[in-house]
């Protein structure tokens, strides 16, 4: 504790983890883009050799963060946020078209992708509006603005269009939660996306009854919705205005489960919706839609307990699997690492995640808590989707998994998200409640 | 202000729960689940097998019989065909398009993800031409196997050849692999095991192109292929040649053998076929071809698969059993009493020495009487059977009545017959002596095979031994000889028996009037018997046995010349040209040799019966 009384003592811990995985998504990399004519590591026309670059660039980035006075970020929050969205307006004029979004500035050499900018931006600003708040999150005005720091950006990715990215946002409900949105939210959240995927498995199938009686898909939910809301009404039948809650409900559950055909088949996009098919095994196209996912399983799946061995693999080196060294990079350590490999990722994950966690309740600044929470819900919420689509249980949502995947980008924005967070972190001793 | 602080377990839980279910899916897929280890080998490994080279097959002297010419299979793989060509393909291959088609189907219906044969044993030269288009024609691919190649177009018979294994053998034998060939007949197939090594492979790594990118595992799962052994045969490719010359336009066998090893020194059947003829593209046709010519059975491996009646030449063997167990000596005399059984030329009282030479039916006919009722019993029907039981143990020991384990597959083994045989065909205690007489003068039931006759001679030679008859010397570069060829085979007649055998199978070539006056020869003493066996009403079968010189013999011989005259007149002259052949190394008796080339024997027995 005296080095805190300091104030200039980091988490070596959290340092230490970022360090591990870094090292081991370059290992990775390298082993998913060798090849026999390699040269030297740093042979810049290769991706490992190029991970080498971006991870020496976001060194100089984590030590600069580590340089700043703890209370830049706060203050620079709104500019800082201001300027992301400015650069998220500016890509949609002046960027470059890649793998059809419109999401890259490139200059010469160096590409950069404003969006992972955006999540720092954003998570800074959000901190800095709900810290700000003398009560607790209440109220619509409130709420309201606290959206609109969340939206503003992801409108604008959506306009790219990076829908992964966009989706990231949604992650920054934890960070709600914890500052009092009501629980419901979550609850909210769950009960529709399981109402969505319920829509879709049974859209397509119909119940026989007698007298030549067919029950269509959405009508075998709206009937135990109606049972349900029955049973409900006859267990607490002495509850006051419960009839009308019901009804309510029923209504909202009736429309919403009509409308997810709707959404659907309109909102969503042709390689979305054969995505989602697949993951919930509606359709089953290992060659075509399914193809990556397919792939990617065998990948993870052929290495066993202790994986084929360093740069040993078969499946991610030669090209099975599509995107192996970025969206994809968790099959390299699935094949060539095994299920141990593997263990100790998803371990070192959760880890890294429940120690930001465990800091940021510790802050006594609240600005620098909820930030910690917008760290930990953004890393989750990439760690969550990148892993469960290699392995097959959520949608290919192209998002790279943190510290692992090969990009300059990526990787800076977050060192950025998680060294700003070392330095609130080692400057808490000196937050005056 | 309420503190919601503990939301962050509800936080932390989620994130666990997740991660949790995760670690749960993965240790499903990768240690559960095994499909997605198989399919990733399917996917990304390729499995090429090394074929050996099959061992190759040398004669006599380090001359070479059998060798390997490269060719190649143009193997399919279903799954990873393209749209391609075929007509194209079809003009390249020299076949018809529709072909191609029902091919392609047959190849999906055995597998769509292994390699089928395509087209066989295409040419190396033909191969170079097609592997240049190969590229248009993706799931293509070539297989290199090795052909069989005979430099003479000599002993066929005794090769034997191989071929594409059948369904059935897969089965039996899990080695093989479809499109594989195995020995079929001859020493092809009874070294099978030696010869064809054993095959190698290779796990090729592969990319999502299906471009090779080189060996799994640094070629740690990979085996090299091992070639098979050389076998080296007793054959002399010479004196096998000159045999089939000898026997063109004749039905009919040549064995000889070194006596004082059993080494099979030649082994002629004659009509023969060109064993280059049941090799390559055009084998099947050409073993139609073969298989369909029933008068002359071209296949057909007289040497050992014909079975004749032994004629004259069996009262040897009476001789030397009656010898043995002391019911006659080289003393003894019978008078040629031609009432029950008939007789040729003058004699009437003669010896041993001389019934053998004047081959003297009744003399035969009263040895035989000795052999089978010796007095022992008062019935002769029991009496009959103690004698048959014991004479046929004697004969057997001689190699008759039992197939000669030499090393090509499908010996017969010829008959003798014994109390089982007649008390089937006569029933129990109906038949003695008189039934059965016949036997005496090596008619009656009695079978034997040209290899055993070969033996017959080799075993005199040696005055009462014989090694078994064999085709290979050693396997492999070890020169050892092979094990159960080395062990002397007694006859149980002791050798001073064979003095007045010898002595009269001499005088029968030797002496002016003997039956065999055309196998002599000016330098080397021969001793032989002739035989004639009777197809009433077609000619005889002309049968000759010898053996030369009469000390240290080098070479016993057995000559059968079907459909043609008595023993003396064919088969004996053959006998000697091949026994001069062996033994100088060439033949200079131009005019005796002319005679045998010009005699053809086919045509007369295609009349129709």
């Amino acid at each position: 504790m005296t080095d805190r009384s300091k104030g200039g003592s980091y988490d070596y811990t959290l340092i230490g983890v970022f360090a591990i995985l870094v090292m081991l998504g370059w290992l990775n990399i390298y082993a998913a883009t060798y090849s026999d004519d390699f040269s030297s590591i740093f042979d810049l026309s290769q991706l490992y050799g190029k991970q080498l670059l971006w991870i020496g660039t976001a060194t100089v980035i984590a030590f600069i963060c580590l340089q700043l006075d703890f209370r830049f970020f706060q203050t620079f929050s709104y500019p800082l946020f201001i300027f992301s969205l400015v650069l998220l307006a500016a890509v949609l004029v002046f960027g470059k078209e890649i793998k059809g979004a419109q999401s890259w500035f490139v200059m010469g050499p160096i590409s950069f992708q404003p969006s992972e900018l955006a999540k720092f931006g954003t998570a800074l600003a959000l901190s800095n509006y709900l810290s700000s708040l003398t009560k607790s999150f209440k109220g619509f005005r409130t709420r309201a603005i606290a959206f609109l720091i969340i939206l503003s950006p992801a409108l604008l990715i959506l306009l790219q269009p990076d829908t992964g990215s966009v989706l990231v946002y949604t992650a920054l409900i934890f960070v709600l939660y914890r500052e009092g949105l009501s629980g419901n939210v979550l609850l909210f959240g769950l009960l529709s996306a399981f109402l969505f995927i319920l829509s879709l498995l049974l859209r397509d199938s119909s119940i026989n009854l007698p007298f030549d009686f067919q029950i269509q898909g959405v009508y075998i939910i709206m009937l135990f919705v109606a049972i349900l809301a029955l049973l409900i009404f006859f267990l607490f039948r002495k509850v006051k205005q419960l009839p009308i809650v019901l009804g309510i409900a029923v209504i909202f559950v009736s429309g919403y489960v009509f409308s997810v055909d709707y959404i659907f088949e309109e909102v969503l996009s042709p390689h979305q919706q054969d995505r989602i098919n697949e993951l919930l095994g509606i359709t089953s196209d290992p060659t075509g839609a399914g193809y990556n996912v397919h792939q990617s399983k065998i990948a993870i799946g052929s290495g066993g307990w202790v994986g084929k061995g360093f740069l040993q693999g078969t499946q991610t080196k030669f090209d099975f699997v599509p995107e192996q060294s970025t969206d994809f990079i968790f099959c390299t350590v699935g094949e060539e690492w095994g299920f141990l490999g593997s263990l100790v990722v998803v371990v070192l994950f959760i880890f890294l995640l429940f120690r930001i966690i465990y800091l940021s309740e510790k802050q006594r600044s609240k600005f620098a808590r909820i930030y910690g929470y917008c760290v930990a819900s953004i890393f989750f919420f990439h760690f969550a989707i990148n892993i469960g689509m290699t392995i097959g249980l959520a949608p290919v949502i192209g998002i790279p998994l943190p510290f692992f995947s090969y990009g300059g980008s990526s990787l800076w924005g977050f060192t950025l998200l998680l060294f700003a967070f070392i330095k609130m972190d080692s400057d808490r001793i000196n937050v005056l409640r | 202000m309420k503190s919601y602080e503990n939301r962050m377990y509800v936080v932390l839980a989620i994130m666990f729960f997740i991660g949790l279910i995760y670690l749960m899916r993965l240790f499903f897929i990768q240690v559960v689940d095994n499909s997605y280890k198989s399919s990733a080998k399917n996917q990304a490994l390729r499995y090429v097998t090394e074929y050996p080279t099959r061992g190759l097959i040398y004669g006599r002297n380090g001359k070479l019989l059998v060798y390997n010419e490269a060719a190649y299979d143009l193997m399919v793989i279903p799954k990873r065909l393209q749209v391609f060509d075929t007509s194209a393909m079809a003009s390249i291959l020299g076949i018809e398009q529709d072909l191609i088609l029902e091919r392609l189907k047959d190849a999906s219906s055995y597998s769509r993800y292994k390699a089928s044969i395509f087209e066989k044993q295409i040419s190396a030269e033909d191969y170079a031409a097609i592997s240049e288009q190969l590229y248009k024609f993706p799931g293509f691919f070539g297989q290199k196997r090795t052909l069989r190649k005979y430099p003479r177009k000599a002993a066929a018979h005794a090769l034997g050849y191989i071929s594409e294994i059948s369904p059935f053998q897969l089965e039996q034998d899990d080695y093989y692999k479809k499109g594989d060939y195995i020995g079929i007949s001859g020493l092809e197939k009874f070294y099978e095991e030696q010869l064809r090594g054993s095959r190698g492979q290779k796990v090729l790594v592969v990319d999502v192109h299906n471009t090779v990118k080189g060996n799994y595992a640094g070629g740690k799962y990979d085996t090299a292929a091992v070639p098979g052994l050389n076998l080296h045969s007793s054959i002399d490719l010479e004196l096998q040649a000159y045999g089939e010359r000898l026997m063109q336009g004749k039905r009919g066998s040549i064995v000889a053998i070194e006596p004082s090893t059993g080494e099979i020194l030649c082994m002629v059947a004659s009509p023969g076929y060109d064993p280059n003829l049941l090799v390559g593209r055009d084998r099947s046709k050409n073993y139609r071809a073969l298989a369909a010519n029933d008068t002359l059975t071209p296949l057909f491996n007289r040497a050992i698969n014909a079975e004749y009646r032994p004629g004259s030449i069996f009262k040897i063997v009476q001789s030397l059993i009656a010898l043995q167990d002391g019911l006659i000596t080289a003393n003894t005399r019978i008078a040629c009493n031609r009432g029950i059984i008939g007789c040729h030329g003058s004699h009437s009282n003669d010896k041993l020495v001389e019934a053998i030479q004047h081959s003297c039916n009744p003399y035969f006919y009263e040895v035989y009487r000795r052999m089978i009722q010796r007095g022992e019993k008062k019935s002769i029907f029991q009496d009959s059977e103690s004698g048959i039981i014991k004479w046929r143990k004697s004969v057997q020991r001689f190699g008759f009545g039992r197939p000669i384990e030499i090393d090509i597959p499908g010996v017969l083994g010829g008959t003798v017959p014994g109390d089982a045989f007649y008390d089937r065909w006569y029933g129990d205690d109906r038949w003695a002596f008189s039934t059965i007489y016949s036997n005496s003068i090596g008619e009656g039931e009695l079978g034997v095979v040209p290899i055993q006759m070969a033996n017959l001679a080799a075993t005199i030679a040696n005055r009462g031994y014989y090694y078994l008859p064999h085709l290979v010397q050693s396997v492999g570069d070890s020169g050892r000889a092979l094990k159960p060829y080395t062990e002397k085979q007694q006859s149980g007649v002791d050798p001073q028996h064979f003095e007045p055998i010898v002595q009269a199978m001499s005088k029968v070539v030797n002496e002016t009037g003997g039956t065999a006056g055309r196998a002599r020869m000016d330098s080397i003493e021969v001793c032989g018997k002739t035989g004639t066996v009777q197809n009433d009403p077609w000619p005889d079968h002309s049968v000759f046995i010898a053996f030369a010189p009469r000390e240290n013999p080098k070479i016993a011989i057995a000559t059968y010349v079907e459909y043609s005259d008595f023993g003396g007149v064919w088969a004996a002259p053959i006998s000697s040209l091949m026994m001069e052949k062996y033994i100088y190394g060439k033949v200079v008796r131009k005019e005796k040799e002319q005679r045998v080339f010009d005699a053809q024997f086919l045509e007369i027995y295609d009349r129709p019966q």
